[in-house]
């Protein structure tokens, strides 16, 4: 495949790997924000290519697994509503308190899932008498799609759809994790398909105000070992600094038509990641001007106090504070086919990556 | 007849007798069937194989393909998964009010084509029409009964130390056929069903060696699945090559696109077979004459390590697990 497989060229990476190994002098630990990261990283060994001093942490990069569990009572709670409810893959399958989305639909629920935000409107159009809702989740890279949604949706007049935005931010999760000095991290792999849309100015408060490196990384294995190099460098020569290692993807003002169509919709408000807890201006909520689109303004219901799976240390892991190794659910309890949290739900779950593809193994 | 199936075409009266007569018996005729008692008698001797499965696919055409060809090539190729040569099938058909009769009589048609194509009989079925929505256009199930010529043991328990493993062909071509076809997920693709009948292609094998250890076709769950159903029934570990696994570039390109894992999607005409190491070549070259198997490859071998286990090394070095599918494949949003 062209433009691919240059990128997973085994001699290439192997001479990557060897100048990494020959670079880093002392145990750093970086972290790979994104959970396409993770996988990639799990999927191509590239744990086991680099030294064992270079130790990868995996961040709150997983749209599904950041999603509070008090808004997946919501999203599982507005399914059970008549009506037509549109989700995303992944959040099937995620453990709400007290049930999940693939529970209501076996218990009658429509539940349909898209690939594209815009397929939901076309379900929208088709079923005119029913509400159509769409579950919106994810960061700056679904946020500009589901922004065109509503705006043809008002443009075309589709009344009879919504959307429960959950978008969150990434900068903002960023400084509170490196605020909270929880984890000590050298380095961070930033998210490349973010920054396709934020650009790379956004981060340069994490070099400047927290002395860490940022090296925007694209997703194939030798995207994330030139990444990996590049933060040695900046580390070794104590020079943290802003860099796109990521340049087929990203320009460092980020892609203008994609910020106007989310300006356009939404406002800043803050948002709740689970693990995390309350992160001001972390999320993306509905404007005035598109009020009517909004799930939370058209819909009330009621929900019982959210409760956490016991047990399950996906926020832990969320925050980079620790390894699917370190809890004790890992594996036994908590399968891909039995999840207990998120983390071992989603296709860019760490723990879900770790299972699948064997982290054991090493 | 009408335009469409309705509900009178199920009630046993003369609508029913009309649409078996009209529309399945002109494809489908043979001494067996014609004769339209309660049960097909034949006389048959040796060791049989007997299988069922059920079809529903969504949606019921879809390129290099529809329901009436996978029910017959499903079910013919489940028989040979154990050397059998598969001789009769049943054909029970579940229809939803409502779909046409164009329809109906065009997978009629590719029954027909794929037992042709497959030498075998249909000698037994059954139609019911159902209320709209209480079946999704057209559920089919095929039974089929086969014959296991002597010498011949095939199991997935069967692989051994040693032995390697082939595979048939190119992974994933039927998975993303269908994929490309469902509503919300619709995308522009040259690819089709790889769906076929596999009999006469082990028929080949078993002349090239008649003592294949295991053999079985990958569908839902894709290669992963069955190679760990090997290594965990014959209690070996199974050790595959990534850069030897025939993929598609349009099967990797829509794998990129939906974060699937070509491993995991299936397959509706290949076959992975477990042969000793000294008749790995000729077992190869005897698929390669046949055109299901034209791009076969042998993709690993058995070991005594880590039982249990299906291990892949990747293009890049590194080895990693290969698991069981968990779950649906779903695509990925970011």
């Amino acid at each position: 495949m062209k433009f691919i497989e240059e990128y997973r060229n085994s001699e290439l990476a192997r001479k990557l790997a060897h100048r990494i190994a020959k670079h880093t002098t002392r145990q750093i630990r970086l972290m790979e924000f994104c959970g396409g990261h993770t996988h990639a990283i799990m999927r191509y060994g590239i744990r086991q290519l680099v030294p064992k001093i270079v130790e990868m942490r995996s961040g709150p990069g997983c749209p599904v697994c950041v999603t509070a569990i008090g808004d997946l009572d919501k999203a599982i709670a507005l399914a059970h509503l008549p009506g037509i409810i549109i989700t995303f893959g992944d959040m099937m399958r995620v453990p709400g308190s007290y049930s999940s989305l693939q529970q209501a639909k076996a218990e009658g629920a429509d539940i349909r899932i898209v690939y594209s935000t815009l397929d939901a409107i076309e379900t929208a159009k088709a079923n005119p008498k029913k509400s159509v809702i769409f579950i919106g989740i994810g960061f700056e890279t679904t946020a500009p799609t589901i922004a065109a949604s509503i705006i043809k949706a008002k443009k075309e007049g589709v009344e009879n759809f919504y959307v429960l935005s959950l978008l969150k931010l990434t900068p903002p999760v960023m400084r509170a994790l490196l605020e909270s000095g929880e984890v000590k991290l050298d380095g961070v792999i930033g998210p490349g398909h973010v920054c396709v849309i934020t650009g790379s100015h956004p981060y340069e408060f994490i070099p400047e105000d927290y002395g860490v490196g940022y090296v925007i990384s694209g997703f194939e294995p030798l995207d994330i070992l030139l990444s990996i190099d590049k933060l040695v460098e900046q580390i070794e020569s104590g020079k943290p600094k802003v860099e796109i290692a990521y340049r087929r993807g990203v320009k460092p003002e980020g892609n203008r038509k994609a910020l106007e169509l989310i300006d356009e919709v939404f406002e800043i408000d803050g948002a709740d990641w689970r693990g995390i807890g309350n992160v001001p201006q972390s999320g993306l909520k509905i404007n005035k001007e598109y009020q009517h689109f909004d799930a939370d303004n058209a819909f009330s219901i009621s929900l019982k106090p959210a409760k956490e799976p016991k047990g399950c240390c996906c926020g832990d892991i969320l925050r980079g504070v620790a390894l699917p190794f370190d809890c004790k659910l890992f594996g036994k309890v908590c399968t891909p086919e039995k999840p207990v949290g998120p983390c071992m739900v989603s296709s860019e779950g760490t723990c879900a990556a770790y299972y699948q593809y064997g982290a054991s193994y090493e | 007849m009408n335009d469409t199936i309705l509900l009178a075409h199920g009630s046993g009266g003369k609508l029913s007798h009309d649409l078996v007569e009209r529309k399945f018996l002109p494809s489908l005729a043979n001494p067996l069937l014609n004769k339209l008692d309660d049960s097909a008698i034949f006389e048959a001797s040796g060791r049989l194989s007997f299988t069922t499965d059920s079809y529903v696919v969504n949606p019921i055409f879809f390129p290099g393909g529809d329901i009436g060809k996978l029910a017959v090539c499903g079910t013919v190729n489940d028989l040979s998964m154990n050397g059998a040569k598969p001789l009769y099938l049943s054909l029970s058909v579940i229809i939803e009010e409502g779909l046409l009769i164009a329809e109906l009589e065009r997978i009629v048609q590719s029954i027909k084509a794929a037992a042709d194509e497959a030498q075998v009989d249909i000698i037994t079925g059954d139609t019911k029409v159902v209320n709209q929505g209480q079946a999704d256009k057209l559920f089919i199930n095929t039974s089929g009964i086969g014959i296991i010529p002597a010498g011949i043991d095939i199991s997935g328990a069967n692989a051994k130390a040693g032995d390697r493993v082939i595979l048939s062909g190119t992974i994933g071509d039927h998975g993303i056929a269908i994929m490309s076809q469902r509503e919300g997920l619709r995308f522009e693709t040259l690819l089709e069903s790889d769906c076929a009948p596999l009999n006469k292609l082990v028929a080949q094998m078993l002349k090239a060696s008649p003592n294949i250890h295991c053999l079985r076709d990958p569908t839902r769950g894709g290669l992963a699945t069955t190679l760990n159903e090997f290594a965990k029934q014959s209690n070996v570990g199974i050790v595959v090559e990534e850069d030897k696994i025939p993929v598609k570039e349009g099967v990797k390109a829509a794998c990129e696109l939906l974060g699937f894992d070509p491993v995991y999607v299936a397959n509706e005409g290949k076959l992975v077979a477990v042969v000793r190491p000294g008749d790995a070549s000729k077992v190869l070259a005897q698929m390669k004459q046949n055109r299901y198997g034209r791009d076969a490859a042998i993709i690993g071998e058995v070991t005594n390590d880590h039982t249990g286990r299906v291990i892949m090394k990747t293009k890049l070095g590194p080895s990693r697990i290969i698991d069981m599918l968990s779950g649906e494949l779903l695509p990925r949003i970011c």
